[in-house]
């Protein structure tokens, strides 16, 4: 059974003295009557998969619309300039999140986490941590079952899907997924990192979902930066000490409620906000949409 | 939601609905037919009409008409590699009414000369519906064994289905039932976990006011 709080995962992590993640894979073993290596395995083979994806990446290509491309190697050259106002890691993890995105709207294989629009935040913060030494594989797949079970919580209390809550229910939930593995990486408890969740997913909240031309492109790929960057300073907060004021899961039930209340012209039907404006009408035109 | 649907899947972008979905539609229709597509016609309707082409909607079902499943890296040359598989396509716009936004109407031809016309939605995170088989209402995943009863809707019906599944040992995993009106017509889906045998079904066709047994097994992906 996928658990309907991060109050009960926290409540199981306390009474049985278990890792957060440790939880949400003796969840999954049962719930799809897998052993606990099979489980294991088959998040092996993601991580394998999104690593894939992002040495994947190829600067000279272009989605069909020809709106995005490139943009990623652009970040990375600036980032190797070793000038960026954000730092190396930072400037990596934008790179990183751009490319990915980027992939996606070519046609380029990719791990949708939770969706395929924001399969960049995820992988944006845990290639560089990787690369960087600062973690290894088993590590990793640790911190991704934190990940999905926040994933899985959000998923029931509230939704990951951009046409029913909005881009706070892609981004927002993908940035208080990685803002939850990382703090997993860092050593951080499992009271922090419900608590990075939370603040990932506070600062998201309201964010409509309104790609121009109605294609998950723009502002979708840049749009995974932001994600990755809150998730990082989400767990560096909860790291050090803060706290949300709002508990996690009721930060969850306050995102369903205004993706509840956003008009469907917000909600991934590429007519209002951005897709609305005069140069997004004129994209929309000129692409024969 | 399993944690592999929340993390996964590994698909080729960029939209799960437009794209993975896609390419399961036009897996499902190539099993459902049974035989290698060699001609499709592909009416596109709603949110597929109008953003498919840039979300490779038109390359995503073409890929599934092929073989190739959601993460196969040579969707976005499926157009091309068709023409070597010897199927021919076109795409048009679905005239259909009140269907789900992201539908897609197939009409394909096999090689050993079956034709089928699939309905079929993509329901979002890559999972689909197939509403239609020849213009018969399914709604089904067509993932489990599936039955479909149209019958009178008369007492007895639901009865004659589940004992005969009964008998046969065979367990019921999900079932619904629709009609037009109070004592009209009606339809029952079954999906079941084991396969139903053909003599079961024959003896269900021939019972008094059962009026078409449709059986649906091309097994899940």
């Amino acid at each position: 059974m996928a658990f309907g709080s991060l109050d009960e995962v926290l409540g199981i992590c306390k009474e049985e003295g278990l890792p957060f993640w440790k939880v949400i894979l003796r969840d999954d073993t049962n719930e799809r009557n897998v052993s606990e290596e099979e489980s294991l395995r088959q998040m092996e083979e993601l991580w394998d998969a999104m690593l894939l994806a992002a040495s994947l990446y190829d600067e000279k290509e272009q989605s069909n619309s020809r709106l995005v491309g490139g943009a990623g190697g652009k970040m990375q050259a600036y980032v190797e300039k070793g000038d960026t106002l954000s730092g190396p890691f930072m400037g990596k993890v934008i790179a990183g999140a751009l490319q990915m995105g980027e992939s996606n709207a070519c046609m380029k294989r990719i791990v949708a986490a939770p969706t395929a629009g924001a399969c960049g935040v995820l992988p944006a913060v845990l290639v560089p941590y990787f690369m960087e030494k600062k973690a290894d594989a088993r590590q990793i797949t640790e911190a991704l079952y934190v990940a999905a079970g926040i994933g899985q919580v959000i998923a029931l209390r509230a939704s990951i899907a951009g046409a029913s809550g909005g881009c706070q229910a892609e981004i927002g939930t993908a940035s208080a997924m990685a803002a939850g593995a990382m703090v997993h990486l860092k050593g951080g408890s499992a009271w922090q990192i419900a608590q990075a969740s939370a603040m990932a997913l506070k600062n998201l909240l309201g964010l409509v979902c309104d790609p121009v031309a109605g294609l998950v492109e723009v502002p979708c790929v840049k749009r995974n930066v932001v994600g990755a960057v809150n998730a990082l300073a989400a767990a560096d907060m909860a790291l050090a000490g803060i706290e949300s004021r709002i508990p996690p899961d009721q930060v969850f039930d306050a995102m369903k409620e205004i993706g509840d209340r956003m008009t469907s012209d917000l909600k991934e039907t590429g007519q209002g906000g951005l897709a609305g404006t005069p140069a997004g009408r004129e994209i929309a035109e000129r692409i024969g949409r | 939601m399993n944690i592999f649907e929340i993390l996964g899947p590994v698909m080729v972008g960029p939209s799960s609905s437009h794209t993975a979905g896609a390419v399961r539609i036009g897996l499902m229709t190539r099993k459902l037919l049974g035989q290698k597509p060699v001609q499709a016609k592909i009416g596109m309707y709603g949110s597929f009409l109008a953003t498919g082409k840039g979300h490779g909607t038109d390359k995503a079902v073409i890929a599934g008409l092929l073989g190739m499943h959601p993460d196969d890296i040579r969707i976005p040359k499926s157009l091309e590699l068709a023409e070597k598989e010897g199927l021919a396509f076109s795409f048009e716009e679905a005239n259909l009414r009140s269907a789900h936004p992201n539908t897609v109407l197939v009409e394909v031809t096999g090689d050993q000369g079956r034709e089928l016309s699939v309905q079929a939605s993509s329901l979002g995170g890559g999972r689909i519906m197939i509403n239609r088989l020849d213009g018969i209402d399914v709604n089904c995943t067509c993932e489990m064994p599936t039955l479909i009863v149209h019958n009178m809707d008369q007492p007895g019906h639901v009865a004659e289905v589940t004992s005969m599944l009964s008998h046969k040992s065979v367990n019921i995993a999900n079932m619904s039932l629709y009609r037009d009106k109070r004592g009209g017509r009606a339809v029952m889906v079954v999906e079941t976990d084991q396969d139903i045998p053909q003599e079961a079904l024959k003896w269900l066709e021939h019972l008094e006011g059962i009026l078409k047994v449709t059986y649906i097994n091309v097994g899940g992906e």
